[in-house]
């Protein structure tokens, strides 16, 4: 549980082009810090949804304006943090709405969008929602202790 | 991060076979193209997703309105060559329990 130990933060155009090239970031830094492949692909998705989201806000707004994505790298655990443009949109009533389909759901009940939150929510290991004037969503995984890095395996890491 | 779109005719249905991320950026033009096909006469969509590196919820998204679409035609839309991590991404989602995929 210790403090952060590097801390990288990216400024990209609210704009869907970004969303890949952040994920090739978080890619690299995870791929570092000794994540598994499944682990790795996991976070991406739950940052791209996360920066989707923030995009599609912007767009919706109709006005540019940037979305800022923090990596808080430490020990046993990597954060992400994304923070829209700074004009609020409801996650956590969104959130409400939201939900995996079911095997009742009829082909008129299926919602087009929506599974962004649901996805960060179940890849993510902790997630928190900051609503302020925009929203900053804050996600965290911890390493399993499988892997190796440097010469001994980090096993029995307290998760939560 | 371009997502490269191949449509070909088969005795079964139209095969489109989709390669790359799939993404924000990305899932406008798979949208337009498969679209175009479900309003044509394609009775039956086979969507090969061999090359699919990358896959959230905006692609997910595509292969639900395009499903609803077929549906309400009366057509078919088959997701076929799913790797483990997409498959997963579908029962996660319990996508994979309302539509038709293959292996």
């Amino acid at each position: 549980m210790g403090d952060v130990m590097d801390y990288i933060e990216m400024k990209i155009p609210a704009k869907p082009e970004y969303v890949g090239v952040m994920r090739l970031t978080l890619s690299g830094i995870a791929s570092r810090m000794g994540f598994t492949y499944e682990e790795i692909e996991d976070m991406k998705i739950a940052l791209s949804e996360a920066i989707t989201n923030a995009v599609q806000h912007a767009y919706a707004m109709d006005e540019g304006g940037e979305v800022i994505v923090g990596f808080g790298i430490y020990e046993d655990k990597l954060e992400m943090a994304v923070a829209d443009s700074g004009k609020s949109f409801n996650f956590m009533q969104k959130k409400q709405e939201l939900g995996p389909y079911t095997e009742c759901s009829t082909v008129e009940q299926l919602s087009e969008g929506g599974l962004g939150l649901y996805l960060i929510e179940t890849l993510m290991d902790e997630v928190r929602v900051l609503n302020h004037s925009g929203v900053t969503v804050f996600m965290a995984k911890y390493l399993s202790g499988e892997r190796e890095i440097h010469d001994t395996t980090i096993s029995n890491q307290e998760k939560k | 991060m371009n997502i490269t779109i191949d449509k070909k005719q088969s005795d079964q249905g139209v095969v489109v076979k989709v390669a790359g991320e799939i993404d924000a950026f990305t899932a406008p033009q798979l949208r337009e193209e498969l679209a175009a096909l479900a309003d044509g006469n394609s009775k039956t969509i086979i969507v090969d997703l061999k090359d699919v590196t990358y896959l959230d919820s905006t692609g997910l998204g595509v292969f639900v309105g395009l499903f609803k679409q077929m549906k309400n035609n009366g057509g078919e839309l088959r997701l076929t060559n799913l790797s483990d991590r997409l498959k997963r991404l579908f029962e996660i989602t319990g996508l994979s329990h309302v539509m038709q995929m293959k292996g």
